[in-house]
């Protein structure tokens, strides 16, 4: 029954095909530094997971930010886990994109002709750091308040447009209720939908051109 | 000859078995966080003292009483008042009537005019006797009643009230 279920789809979908092009590509010899990618990735699925369910008990006003974060947390059930996985996946996160970036590097995988895969994950990295500041902020608590305090300050010092880029991230010159959903609506929606978008062209890239070879001694 | 198991169906068999497990421990949990405010016990019922027996001593007057619940929703909390009489029927003191101030038409709070006798909905001029029964006005029943009530050794009287 399931094989008859699998053939009328795999006859519509392609499965097969779409297993041999995505998931049986033929690769150089591996390496677990070569994992970090497919880690990162499923970091980002795992955050994404993770974020949507905290937006159930979540709300981002200055009134309850605190006190919804403190009740999942102490009140709902695996409340604790979710929110737990979501803070230190987003540590791990950053981490694992790093050293990915730092392998890509070592290993010279960023030359022609991967300059755009290069590029594009440099836009990755830098949206990851985005949403780790942006997140940083929600639980709406000292250290988060003060942190975001000090990080649109920094911000603010670039020359001739600081004053402009500090207002605009803070949606006006103080934090407040305004920083607090401007945000969340950028920790949940528009970095999400950039990280997507740009982990889809990568992976697009990578699979259009293969993935690079150890380099050898001859290299 | 005993039926052997390929390499193949064992891998196969573990992977479907640990896949099962890791999909159960990550599962479970979801669904139990998404599902968690229903699991929340039924309505809350609580002995609320409303007064000393011995200051409410004459027999028909209506002594009002007020008392006020809050209600926690996840990181919100609501209080609600809520207000009544207590009517003395005899001396002994367990029989009591004991009136909802709340009018049963739209939930306007309910006044008692002493010369009058009736308690007067300031909405839409209803009225009702003593016992709440309605005389006038467009209420569809009588007031409602906290029907238990019991009175403690020190001389408390306290209702049993019932959320929702």
């Amino acid at each position: 029954m399931w094989k008859k279920i699998f053939d009328w789809l795999n006859e519509r979908l392609g499965l097969n095909e779409m297993q041999k092009n995505l998931l049986d590509r033929p690769e150089p010899k591996g390496n677990w530094w070569n994992t970090l990618g497919s880690a990162s990735l499923f970091l980002f699925i795992l955050q994404g997971a993770t974020g949507i369910f905290l937006t159930v008990y979540y709300t981002p006003s200055p009134d309850h930010a605190y006190d919804s974060v403190t009740y999942i947390m102490n009140d709902v059930a695996f409340g604790w886990m979710i929110r737990g996985i979501h803070h230190w996946g987003a540590t791990l996160m950053v981490i694992v994109v790093f050293i990915h970036m730092l392998r890509v590097f070592v290993t010279a995988s960023y030359k022609y002709p991967r300059e755009l895969t290069w590029l594009i994950g440099v836009g990755l990295l830098i949206v990851t750091l985005g949403m780790g500041f942006t997140g940083y902020l929600l639980p709406w608590n000292q250290r988060a308040f003060w942190a975001t305090t000090v990080g649109t300050q920094i911000a603010g010092t670039v020359p001739f447009v600081g004053e402009f880029i500090l207002k605009a991230l803070r949606g006006g010159p103080d934090l407040s209720a305004l920083t607090l959903q401007r945000f969340f609506a950028g920790h949940i929606w528009m970095l999400p939908l950039v990280l997507a978008g740009f982990i889809g062209v990568h992976l697009y890239l990578i699979i259009r051109h293969g993935e690079s070879h150890w380099p050898k001694k001859e290299d | 000859m005993p039926e052997s198991l390929s390499r193949r169906d064992f891998m196969k068999v573990s992977v479907y078995f640990v896949g099962g497990i890791v999909g159960a421990t990550v599962g479970l949990p979801a669904v139990g966080y998404l599902i968690d405010p229903a699991l929340g016990g039924a309505a809350k019922e609580a002995w609320i003292p409303v007064g000393k027996i011995a200051d409410m001593p004459e027999v028909g007057k209506p002594y009002p009483f007020s008392f006020t619940r809050v209600q926690v929703n996840g990181w919100e909390r609501t209080s609600t008042s809520h207000g009544g009489f207590i009517i003395r029927k005899s001396d002994a003191s367990d029989d009591l009537v004991i009136l909802n101030s709340r009018c049963t038409h739209l939930g306007c709070t309910v006044n008692w005019k002493d010369d009058e006798r009736v308690f007067l909905c300031p909405c839409h001029d209803a009225s009702f006797d003593a016992e709440g029964t309605v005389l006038d006005g467009p209420p569809p029943r009588p007031l409602d009643r906290y029907a238990e009530f019991r009175v403690t050794e020190d001389g408390v009287l306290e209702i049993f009230y019932k959320e929702g």
